[in-house]
């Protein structure tokens, strides 16, 4: 369904991809796993053509994205639903008109079924009833909840999630967690999720893409990745300080650090 | 030394023909894909609404006292010279031909402008113009091309409103308040103005229109995404906007006269 192929993206001197080719298998969920700033968001905006990589290619149904028009992307948006991580819903619609907004842009449904399709998505992430709040008025978990039924509207081949369970509370996690196998197994939706959450991607994902600075260091099932004998995947899966990840990212000596005088730390 | 200085200079010159370079680019965008199917005039209207509809009141206030304070002041020196029936043509031809767009287009700035730069800070750092890329839809086309044409469409209908207003103002101090004879407030007054005074008014504010949105709706679009860099750019709008309203004002006052 996605190939991704030799993909390489820098920020000056930061590698935010290095090289990276993987495949995203039809109608599966795959968990793209990493700490902050190891690239794994980088990788998502790239693949969705949000960002242009330096050099790669990415395949969507057979189609280079990176080398598309602007014409034939928007063509294959249209089969892509994204829940981002801060929702980005539109703060000037109402929560019924957020939902409505990819239909009333690209289809011309009639207004009392674009009612009936927007009370069957929200019924599905559990917020009928929301329809005429502002999305100031949600908690981060239903905006998240909101987004996601945006991102389904339009039944897209395709959803990508951006840290969907970061900042919520056990619950959320656990429902957001739920919708997206429902979604996956319901309905064949393909699924890409990029996290750090390592026990709601355990339990949904099945293929794990472990990223480490730009580079994957792991894929495989749930169960090939929790049998992982690599020091550096074993140390993320666990959660240790200790190990060949190191904590602090400075490169200068801590002594040098605090003998100079009068500089602040580079 | 000396060079360090021209280092800087040429850097920070370097610098500012980015920025001008960047925002023609953002306009030219805006424009074109205003022209482009499909044409939003829902979005349009909104927008209309806002810049426009919503600042009638701040205008209108604005016009009535700027009227008097016109009539008071004309009134009190042209009496030195016992030309006070020449008080209806002070008061229009220095509301149409300068105050009515300026003071119009300034505070518009305030009201319009910083808000779009900031709604569109926002949007900015919370990532709606990625989700609509997602979507597929554009977003310079969905939301800032309305905004611009908004800005065109507006000014020159508010300060067409401001004109009247303020000559009312004049009208109520001068004549109603001070004495001038009504029929010489208004005949002095609709034989001094000429058609010229008008259109010059009506180019003016058609050009601070498209200044107040362009300039505002590139702020927040080339904001940096976080909080400072949203309150920096709704506060750099109305500064920028107000000083190249002023300047280009006096372009244009020489070009047309």
């Amino acid at each position: 369904m996605i190939r991704v192929e030799n993909l390489v993206k820098t920020y000056g001197k930061i590698v935010a991809c290095n090289n990276v080719s993987c495949r995203f298998e039809e109608k599966k969920v795959t968990v793209i796993l990493g700490g902050s700033g190891s690239g794994k968001s980088t990788l998502l905006r790239q693949i969705t053509g949000l960002e242009k990589p330096d050099s790669g290619s990415v395949f969507f149904d057979g189609m280079d994205l990176t080398r598309a028009t602007k014409k034939t992307l928007y063509e294959k948006r249209k089969k892509m639903g994204m829940l981002f991580q801060g929702s980005a819903l539109f703060n000037y619609l109402d929560i019924y008109e957020n939902i409505a907004f990819p239909l009333r842009e690209h289809t011309r449904i009639a207004d009392n079924v674009i009612k009936n399709i927007v009370t069957m998505k929200l019924e599905m992430v559990g917020l009928r009833g929301t329809e005429h709040l502002m999305p100031s008025q949600l908690s981060g978990g239903m905006m998240k909840r909101v987004g996601l039924a945006r991102a389904i509207v339009m039944d897209p081949k395709v959803i990508f999630y951006d840290e969907p369970t970061s900042g919520l509370d056990p619950i959320s996690t656990g429902v957001i967690g739920k919708l997206i196998k429902d979604l996956n197994t319901k309905l064949g939706i393909t699924s890409v999720v990029v996290s750090h959450d390592i026990t709601s991607s355990f339990k949904i994902a099945d293929k794990i893409i472990i990223l480490y600075y730009g580079d994957i260091i792991a894929q495989g099932t749930v169960a090939e990745i929790q049998n992982s004998t690599d020091e550096r995947v074993v140390q993320f899966i666990t959660g240790s300080p200790e190990g060949p990840i190191a904590f602090t990212r400075s490169d200068t000596s801590y002594i040098d650090a605090l003998l100079t005088d009068n500089e602040k730390a580079t | 030394m000396n060079l360090d200085i021209a280092a800087a200079i040429g850097r920070a010159t370097l610098a500012w023909m980015q920025v001008i370079g960047r925002s023609g680019v953002f306009l030219f965008l805006a424009v074109f894909q205003a022209f482009r199917r499909p044409y939003r005039i829902s979005r349009l209207i909104k927008e209309i609404e806002f810049i426009g509809s919503k600042s009638f009141l701040i205008v209108f206030v604005t016009a009535l006292f700027t009227g008097m304070v016109l009539g008071l002041q004309g009134y009190h020196t042209l009496t030195q010279f016992g030309a006070q029936a020449l008080l209806g043509s002070a008061v229009a031809l220095s509301i149409i031909r300068e105050l009515g767009p300026v003071l119009c287009a300034l505070m518009v700035t305030g009201r319009a402008g910083s808000a779009i730069a900031a709604q569109i800070g926002i949007m900015k750092i919370t990532d709606q113009f990625p989700a609509l890329e997602m979507m597929a839809i554009e977003p310079v086309k969905y939301v800032i091309s309305p905004k611009i044409l908004a800005g065109i469409i507006s000014l020159p209908l508010l300060t067409a409103f401001f004109d009247i207003v303020g000559i009312f103002g004049g009208y109520l101090v001068g004549v109603q308040l001070l004495g001038v004879n009504q029929g010489a407030y208004f005949s002095k007054m609709i034989s001094a103005v000429t058609f010229a005074d008008i259109y010059g008014g009506m180019i003016k504010s058609l050009c601070f229109g498209l200044l107040i949105s362009w300039i505002s709706c590139f702020m927040g679009f080339s904001a940096q995404a976080t909080t400072e860099g949203v309150s920096r750019a709704t506060t750099q709008t109305v500064v920028v906007t107000s000083l190249s309203i002023l300047v280009v004002d006096y372009i244009l006052t020489s070009l047309l006269l």
